[in-house]
C-alpha cells in the first residue's frame, strides 16, 4: 500500500443558504498516510472545501456526534476504516430525520423520544448516607445498555421508526428504557411498562433487526426489546 | 444585524460533567437557568474519560481523604492550593455517593459496593503502597458519569440551548460578568444572555497541542473568553502529557490498564519504570512516567521501526480480566493501533491530554484576580468550574482520577456559590451596556468581509506545531524563548484569517475560525508563561534547572512557589502566593519535600 493515495467520495450536500434542492456531490482528496478512518478524510477533505458540513467530536467513537450514512449503511466516521472502504465512499445524512445542512440532520425527535422513557433512575427512598448496594451480578445486567451512545445509528436505520418518528419511540429509546427496568435501585418498573403500553411505542418494532446490524458500540436493542415484551407478557398473565 | 436579548437567573456555558453538575443544583433550587452548549450534552469530553474517579471509601483497599490529600499535593509538585485540594478530597465521598444514586452504573465489588482500582500516584499511608481509589465503570467512567449526570438533567428539567457557541463575556465597566454572547449554530443568529450569574464550565484546550487525546471541541472557549475579557490566566505553562496515547493516533489509553496490572515495556522487553520509580514503577505520576518514556525513547530504547514509542503490556493479564474490565480499551486497541491487547502488547506514546492550568478560581468557584493588592478578589458574577479553571487543586501535574472528582466537586461548589448568592439577594441583574455584543458582532463581520486572508486549517496547524515542538514533554530554554517569537507571529496570522463558508446556516467553517480565536489565547499564555518560569516543577521540566539539594528534580522553592498570572493585554505576566495553609485545622499542611516515586 502506498503511503498517499486519492479516494473517490460521492456526497450529499446541501445548504438551505443557497441550494435550492440537495445534490450529490464527486469529489476526490489524497489522503496521507495517518489518515486511516473515515473520518480523518473528511476533515481531509474540508481542508479543502471549509463549506463541507458535519459534526465531529472524540474522533473515537464515544461521543456519538458523526453518525452519517456510510455507503448505504449507519455508522460512526470516526471509526469506519478507509482499508474496508468501496468506492466511491457514498456519504448521505442519517435517514428519516430532517437535513439541516450538508449530512447535519435535526436530531429533535430522536432525542424526544429519549426523554420519553424518563431516561434516568427513578428510587423515592430516602437517599442512603453510602452506595446503594448491587451485586456484581445484577450490575451485569447493564451491561449491553448503558454503553448507548446516543449516535442515532440504530433509530434512523429503523423502517419502523421512519414511519412513525412521532409514535415509536425507537430502538435507542427502548434500549435506554430496558437499561432502566433491568436497574435493581430502579423502583419505576410498573410506570416504565404502563408508558410503552401502547400499540405504537413498544410493539412497532418487529425485530427487523437493523439496529442490530449497524449499531457502532454492538449492542443489541432488538433482544432489549424482547426483554421489555417478556415483561410486559409476564406481568399480563 | 439584530441581536435578540434573553435573561436568566444564571447562565452556565458547558454542559460537560462540571457544567451539568452545576446545572442540577441550579434547576433543583429553582433558578431560572441556561445552559449552553455548543454539542448535545453526551458528546461533551468528559465522556472519553475511561478510568475513574477518585474517592476514599475504602471499598478494597484501606483508605482516608488524608492519604488522598498528600497525594495530590504531591502529584501538584506543591503548587496546588492546599485549601481547595483539601476541600476536594473531604467532598469527594459524597458526590461520588450521589453519583450513585444519580442511577451511575459503577462496578461492583464482591459484597455490592462501588468498585475502586488503583491509579498512578495514590498511595497508602503517604507514598507507601498503591492504594484502589479509583471509582470504575468499566473503563467508560466519563461515558457512565457523563449520562448519568444527563439524565439527572432531564429530571431536574434543565433548560439547554444545545449546538449554541458562547463568543464572548459581556463585562461592565466596573468589570462585573453580566453574561455572555452566543451564536445559535443552526442560524447562525447572535443573542445576548444577560443573567446575574455566569458559570463557565468549557473544559480544557489540548487541541493547541498538534498530538492530542482531546477531542475536537477542547478549544478552551472559556479560557479565550476570559483572556480576553481583561481576566488572567493561571499557571498556563502546566500541560499534562499522557503517557498512554496510541501511537500515531493519539486517542486514549487509561492509566487504568496499569491500575490493572499493565507493564510499560521498552525495545529489549525492560519494564524500565523500575529504574525510575522504584516504589510505585508504572503507577508512578503522569509526568513522571511520561518522561521516562521519552527518555527511553530519546536514547534508542523505542519499539518500532521508527524507534518512537514503547509498548503497553497487558498480555499477561487474563483475557477474562480484559474483557470485563478494560473492554473499551481492547475495542479502541484493535480499532485505532491494529493490535488485539490480549494477544500482543499496544504501541503507546506521551500525548497531549490536561490543561492544568485556566481561569483563576477559589474552593467556592468564584473567578478571582488580583485587585488593590490583594490576590484573590472574587469577580461578581463570575464563576467557574472544571478544566477550565484553576482552583488550584492540580497545581503542576494531575493525579488520573482527580480531574472526573474535580468537575464533580467544583461543579457543584460553584452551583452552591451561586445558588446561596442567590437566595441571599447578592446578585442582581445589572444594567447591560450598550455595546455589549459589538465585539461578537465585529468579530463575525470581519469573517464575512476578509479577503486575502490566512487559512484556518493552515494556521491551526501552525500553532499546534509551534507548541508541540517549543512546549513539550522535556523544555529547553532556548527553544521556548524561540517559540514565544513563534507563537506570536500565528496569532498576528490568527487576526486574518478567512473562510470561504459564508453562509448562515451550520456554518463550521466560522465556528473553527471562532474557536481558533480562543485556542491562540491559551497557546500564547502557555508558551510565555512556560519560558518565563525558570525552573522545574510537575509537569514543566526544563533543561536548565539544576537537580540540587537547594533545588530537588530543579524545583527553586524560594524562587518559584508561586502561581503564573497571564495577561492576554500587553502579554504580561504577574504572581500570586501559593496556599501553603490547608482550609481547616484538621490537618497539617503537606510539607516541602523532594517528590519521588
Amino acid at each position: 500500500m502506498s503511503s498517499k493515495r486519492t479516494v473517490q467520495f460521492k456526497i450529499y450536500r446541501y445548504d438551505p443558504d443557497k441550494d435550492d434542492k440537495p445534490y450529490m456531490q464527486d469529489i476526490s482528496v489524497e489522503l496521507e498516510e495517518s489518515d486511516k478512518k473515515l473520518l480523518d478524510a473528511l476533515v481531509r477533505l474540508k481542508a479543502k472545501d471549509d463549506t463541507l458540513s458535519f459534526r465531529r467530536s472524540c474522533r473515537e467513537g464515544v461521543c456519538g456526534s458523526d453518525a452519517m450514512n456510510i455507503n448505504g449503511k449507519n455508522g460512526l466516521a470516526c471509526l469506519t476504516s478507509m482499508d474496508e472502504i468501496a468506492q466511491p465512499v457514498t456519504i448521505r445524512p442519517l435517514p428519516g430525520l430532517p437535513v439541516i445542512r450538508d449530512v447535519i440532520v435535526d436530531m429533535t425527535q430522536f432525542f424526544k423520544q429519549y426523554h420519553s422513557i424518563k431516561p434516568y433512575l427513578i428510587n423515592n427512598d430516602p437517599a442512603p448516607e453510602r452506595e446503594r448496594l448491587q451485586s456484581p451480578e445484577d450490575r451485569e445486567e447493564l451491561n449491553g445498555l448503558y454503553e448507548c451512545i446516543l449516535c442515532a445509528c440504530c433509530s434512523t436505520s429503523c423502517p419502523s421508526f421512519w414511519w412513525n418518528p412521532d409514535k415509536f419511540v425507537g430502538p435507542a429509546g427502548l434500549l435506554a428504557a430496558y437499561r432502566f427496568l433491568a436497574d435493581t435501585r430502579d423502583q419505576a418498573t410498573s410506570e416504565r411498562l404502563d408508558n410503552l403500553e401502547d400499540p405504537y411505542r413498544l410493539f412497532r418494532c418487529h425485530s427487523i433487526m437493523n439496529c442490530v446490524d449497524v449499531c457502532p458500540k454492538s449492542l443489541n436493542p432488538t433482544k432489549a426489546i424482547g426483554k421489555i415484551k417478556d415483561m410486559m407478557l409476564r406481568r399480563a398473565v | 444585524m439584530k441581536v435578540a436579548k434573553r435573561t436568566f437567573d444564571a447562565v452556565i456555558v458547558g454542559a460537560g460533567g462540571a457544567g451539568l453538575r452545576a446545572a442540577l443544583q441550579l434547576s433543583e433550587a429553582g433558578m431560572k437557568t441556561a445552559v449552553l452548549t455548543k454539542v448535545f450534552p453526551t458528546r461533551s469530553h468528559t465522556v472519553a474519560a475511561q478510568g475513574g474517579v477518585a474517592a476514599s471509601l475504602g471499598n478494597s483497599t484501606e483508605d482516608n481523604w488524608h492519604w488522598h490529600m498528600y497525594d495530590t499535593v504531591k502529584g501538584s509538585d506543591w503548587l496546588g492550593d492546599q485549601d481547595a485540594i483539601e476541600f476536594m478530597v473531604k467532598k469527594a465521598n459524597e458526590v461520588v455517593v450521589e453519583l450513585e444514586h444519580y442511577g451511575m452504573p459503577f462496578d461492583r465489588t464482591d459484597n455490592g459496593k462501588i468498585y475502586q482500582r488503583p491509579f498512578g500516584g495514590h498511595s497508602q499511608n503517604y507514598g507507601q503502597t498503591p492504594v484502589s481509589r479509583s471509582c470504575a465503570a468499566a473503563d467508560r467512567t466519563g461515558h457512565a458519569m457523563l449520562h448519568a449526570l444527563y439524565q439527572r438533567n432531564v429530571r431536574a428539567n434543565t433548560q439547554f440551548f444545545v449546538e449554541w457557541m458562547a463568543m464572548d463575556l459581556i463585562r461592565n465597566a466596573d468589570g462585573d460578568v453580566l453574561g455572555v454572547t452566543a451564536m445559535e449554530m443552526e442560524t447562525g443568529e447572535v443573542s445576548i444572555f444577560h443573567a446575574k450569574a455566569t458559570i463557565f464550565a468549557t473544559g480544557g484546550a489540548g487541541r493547541i497541542y498538534y498530538s492530542s487525546t482531546n477531542a475536537f471541541i477542547n478549544t478552551g472557549d472559556g479560557v479565550g473568553m476570559a483572556a480576553r475579557a481583561g481576566i488572567p490566566l493561571e499557571d498556563m505553562e502546566f500541560w499534562q502529557f499522557h503517557p498512554t496515547g496510541v501511537a500515531g493516533a493519539g486517542v486514549l489509553i487509561t492509566e487504568g490498564v496499569r491500575g490493572e496490572g499493565g507493564i510499560l515495556r521498552n525495545a529489549s522487553g525492560e519494564r524500565f519504570m523500575e529504574r525510575y520509580a522504584p516504589n510505585l514503577k508504572d503507577l508512578a505520576s503522569r509526568d513522571v512516567v511520561s518522561r521516562a518514556m521519552t527518555t527511553e525513547i530519546n536514547e534508542g530504547r523505542g519499539c518500532g521501526s521508527g524507534k518512537d514509542h514503547v509498548l503497553l503490556d497487558i498480555t499477561h493479564l487474563s483475557p477474562e480480566t480484559i474483557n470485563k474490565r478494560l473492554p473499551g480499551i481492547r475495542e479502541i486497541s484493535i480499532q485505532f493501533a491494529g493490535v488485539d491487547p490480549i494477544k500482543a502488547p499496544i504501541p503507546v506514546v506521551p500525548t497531549c491530554h490536561y490543561q492544568m492550568g485556566g481561569i483563576p478560581t477559589n474552593y467556592k468557584g468564584q473567578v478571582v484576580v488580583p485587585k488593590d493588592g490583594s490576590p484573590n478578589v472574587p469577580i461578581p458574577g463570575f464563576y467557574a468550574a472544571g478544566e477550565c479553571a484553576c482552583a488550584s487543586v492540580h497545581g503542576a501535574n494531575r493525579l488520573g482520577t482527580n480531574s472526573l472528582l474535580d468537575l464533580l466537586v467544583f461543579g457543584k461548589a460553584a452551583g452552591e456559590t451561586v445558588v446561596s448568592d442567590f437566595q441571599s439577594g447578592q446578585l442582581t441583574l445589572k444594567p447591560l451596556p450598550d455595546d455589549a455584543a459589538d465585539v461578537s458582532l465585529a468579530r463575525i463581520a470581519r469573517l464575512e468581509s476578509q479577503t486575502g486572508g490566512e487559512d484556518v486549517h493552515e494556521v491551526r496547524l501552525e500553532m499546534q506545531r509551534t507548541m508541540q515542538k517549543h512546549a513539550g514533554v522535556f523544555r529547553f530554554a532556548d527553544i521556548m524563548k524561540e517559540g514565544v517569537t513563534k507563537i506570536m507571529e500565528v496569532a498576528e496570522r490568527a487576526k486574518r484569517t478567512q473562510i470561504k463558508d459564508k453562509s448562515k446556516v451550520w456554518n463550521t467553517a466560522r465556528t473553527e475560525a471562532l474557536e481558533l480565536d480562543n485556542l491562540i489565547e491559551v497557546a500564547k499564555a502557555t508558551m510565555v508563561s512556560a519560558e518565563a518560569r525558570k525552573e522545574s516543577r510537575g509537569a514543566h521540566v526544563r533543561d536548565d534547572a539544576i537537580d540540587c539539594a537547594e533545588t530537588p528534580n530543579g524545583r527553586d522553592d524560594a524562587n518559584w512557589l508561586k502561581h503564573t498570572l497571564w495577561y492576554s493585554e500587553g502579554n504580561r505576566l504577574d504572581y500570586k502566593p501559593v496556599t501553603l495553609q490547608p482550609m481547616s485545622a484538621d490537618v497539617e499542611p503537606i510539607a516541602l519535600a523532594k517528590r519521588t516515586y
